[in-house]
């Protein structure tokens, strides 16, 4: 088991025929990845990879059966591709893109929310789960199928703590890049409550950063709802307020969204926090009892 | 984006929301020949894009024109947070019964354009939100409606009591949002608006910040940029495809991914050093990104020592470490630096830098340590 994609996901990719959306299409199937079609308007019975290129998600999702889709299309086109993804149907939007306008992401949410689409993202490393999914940009080589779940605000920060987790032989059933953006789809307490759900997944590893209190709820959360062990880190402790710390979301306004505070309430819901990225492997095989 | 209060000002009035008379000056010449020689109530404000200048006596008031020359004296050219006014503006200050706050942010939380208001103007709406939150009216607005008539006057009516009121102040809200739906705005404020004696509703003073990844699309936005010096160097870092923010540390960090760029800031400081910037160089290992990087770090005379913390991805390590050799060696410089290169073929990556003759190491935590311990010497 894992959460959101498996071996038999059937993935899109929107933007296929870009420059980042050609590279990383060969990278997903070279891992397996079943990519089923690519979209690229007015590209319609080309090839890419040996993938066959539809003109509208609509086309792929009736030839295919397609139910995940990935996207690399340009900022300005981002929102549009998510909305059409929704409406034909793609119960799983991943949307790589970043810089993508705030006004555009919250326009999108009311359709997500009336066709029921989820949406990871936008300007996130994408997910996966080891040995039988990837979708997005993620580094395969550095995951291991195992039972920690792993959900992150970060990219390479994720790569960094997943690489010390599988060196010290915790493999993953799951792990999530939401993305380092103030509006985006599925977040904390959506992702905590399926590796609940999930009977392979025996831990959790959440990575935090300033900006927001999204931290705070999912510490409430994990308190009132989750009976598995959830370990924690949080980027940003030496970060000043008022700037944006490369992502659109991390930033300290008037003195909310500091990490003292995310760490503060992860300690008062049980959960260990980690001083130090190295520090997640050891709390894990602890909370595990291993 | 941020903007001074003098361009929120012209943005509302073009939206049609009421403000008081002003101009905008930059010297004292300016101000005596703009402001009509009538001796009124007038108020000198310093346009700097920090926040607290009333403390810092950037705000005074003025009962006559030759008062408002004085002060425009004492305030042009003083330093408000390390920064240099060099614009005012010289509104008519007018007579305040009552001071509300109404704001419209993007909200995290609920997905949605958010109004909020509050009888309690004035003052830092984030201490009311902490100290009182009851006292905050929240709306959550739906992107497919837009703030409704009717929504405008429900938040309206909880802050006015006479009807004429109530429809100006709701006819505001309405300006405002359709003011930060067609700007890309990310936070609008207008703190205070007034109630006058003659009950008149007004905006007093404005703030208004935009989406940075929307500025493609605001071509009028974008116009109004006046980017202070540390903002010029974020900027030019931008243009190149790097992330920067200059830190009053000394240990100069170069990382890629902006999360791993956070954690290698705390992991100094966890250390007991202090790090002298943010500075996320982005997925690749195109050597001409790390000489700019180091450029921009260098530039910083505070730096004693530079810690560079890279971890491959899709970009391999080994990419990365010629990348960086070949960087390094066009860049001539006595600063010592250190490097930590972790994740795919970081074996054959470290074997590369090896041979330059350069520190580098494997883990975070060693490469913090050493590159405290280089500043100190």
């Amino acid at each position: 088991m894992s959460i959101l994609i498996n071996k038999d996901t059937k993935v899109i990719v929107q933007g296929i025929t870009g420059r980042d959306g050609a590279f990383h299409t060969s990278k997903m199937k070279a891992y397996g990845t079943n990519i089923v079609g690519g979209i690229s308007p007015g590209k319609a019975g080309q090839q890419v990879e040996g993938i066959p290129v539809f003109n509208t998600v609509e086309d792929a999702v009736k030839a295919t059966g397609a139910n995940a889709s990935v996207i690399f299309v340009p900022a300005p086109f981002a929102g549009d591709a998510i909305m059409e993804a929704s409406y034909a149907g793609i119960e799983l939007v991943v949307c790589i893109t970043e810089h993508v306008p705030v006004q555009d992401m919250i326009r999108v949410m009311p359709v997500l929310e009336k066709h029921g689409t989820k949406l990871i993202g936008a300007n996130c490393p994408g997910l996966i789960t080891p040995g039988e999914c990837l979708i997005g940009i993620l580094p395969s080589m550095i995951f291991k199928p195992g039972n920690v779940g792993l959900i992150s605000r970060s990219g390479t920060l994720t790569y960094e703590v997943v690489n010390m987790l599988t060196e010290s032989g915790l493999g993953q059933t799951t792990c999530v890049g939401i993305g380092g953006d103030s509006v985006s789809g599925l977040y904390f307490i959506d992702l905590l409550e399926m590796y609940e759900n999930d009977p392979k997944t025996d831990a959790v590893v959440v990575i935090g950063e300033i900006g927001g209190d999204a931290e705070e709820q999912a510490a409430k959360f994990i308190k009132e709802k989750m009976t598995k062990p959830v370990v924690a880190f949080i980027a940003g402790q030496s970060a000043p307020p008022g700037k944006r710390m490369g992502h659109a979301g991390a930033i300290i306004s008037s003195g909310a969204g500091t990490a003292e505070e995310k760490v503060k309430a992860f300690n008062a819901a049980g959960v260990p926090v980690a001083k130090e990225p190295s520090e997640i492997p050891g709390l894990i095989k602890e909370k595990l009892g291993k | 984006m941020k903007i001074h209060e003098y361009q929120a000002r012209d943005l509302f009035r073009k939206y049609g929301i009421p403000v008081p008379e002003g101009e905008l000056c930059h010297s004292v010449d300016e101000v005596k020949k703009k402001i009509s020689d009538k001796d009124k109530l007038r108020v000198v404000k310093a346009q700097v894009l920090v926040g607290g200048r009333g403390k810092a006596g950037g705000v005074k008031l003025a009962t006559t024109k030759a008062e408002a020359i004085e002060k425009a004296k004492q305030i042009l050219g003083m330093e408000i947070k390390g920064i240099t006014v060099e614009k005012i503006l010289v509104a008519d200050a007018v007579d305040i019964e009552k001071e509300f706050y109404v704001g419209l942010i993007n909200d995290r939380n609920t997905k949605s354009v958010m109004l909020m208001a509050s009888a309690e103007g004035g003052v830092e709406i984030e201490e009311v939100a902490k100290t009182s939150p009851e006292k905050i009216i929240k709306m959550p607005i739906d992107p497919t409606m837009g703030l409704m008539d009717w929504q405008a006057r429900k938040v309206a009516l909880q802050l006015f009591g006479d009807p004429k009121q109530v429809r100006q102040a709701a006819a505001i809200l309405v300006k405002l949002y359709q003011l930060y739906i067609e700007t890309d705005s990310s936070l609008a404020e207008i703190n205070p608006l007034v109630l006058t004696p003659d009950k008149q509703v007004l905006a007093i003073d404005g703030k208004m910040n935009f989406d940075d990844n929307a500025l493609f699309r605001q071509r009028e936005i974008i116009a109004m940029r006046e980017a202070d010096e540390n903002e010029k160097k974020e900027l030019e870092a931008n243009a190149k495809g790097l992330s920067y923010i200059k830190l009053d540390g000394n240990i100069g960090c170069m990382v890629n991914g902006a999360g791993l760029a956070m954690a290698t800031m705390d992991m100094i400081k966890l250390y007991g050093g202090d790090p002298a910037n943010f500075l996320d160089i982005g997925g690749s290992s195109n050597p001409q990104k790390v000489i700019d990087a180091m450029n921009i770090l260098l530039s910083d005379k505070n730096v004693k020592s530079v810690m560079i913390n890279i971890f491959g991805g899709i970009t391999r390590c080994d990419d990365v470490a010629r990348g960086l050799v070949a960087a390094l060696q066009e860049i001539k410089t006595d600063i010592p630096i250190v490097i930590r290169l972790s994740g795919t073929n970081a074996k054959e990556g470290l074997e590369i830098i090896e041979q330059t003759g350069l520190p580098v190491v494997k883990t975070m935590s060693e490469a913090a340590k050493k590159a405290i311990e280089l500043s100190k010497k």
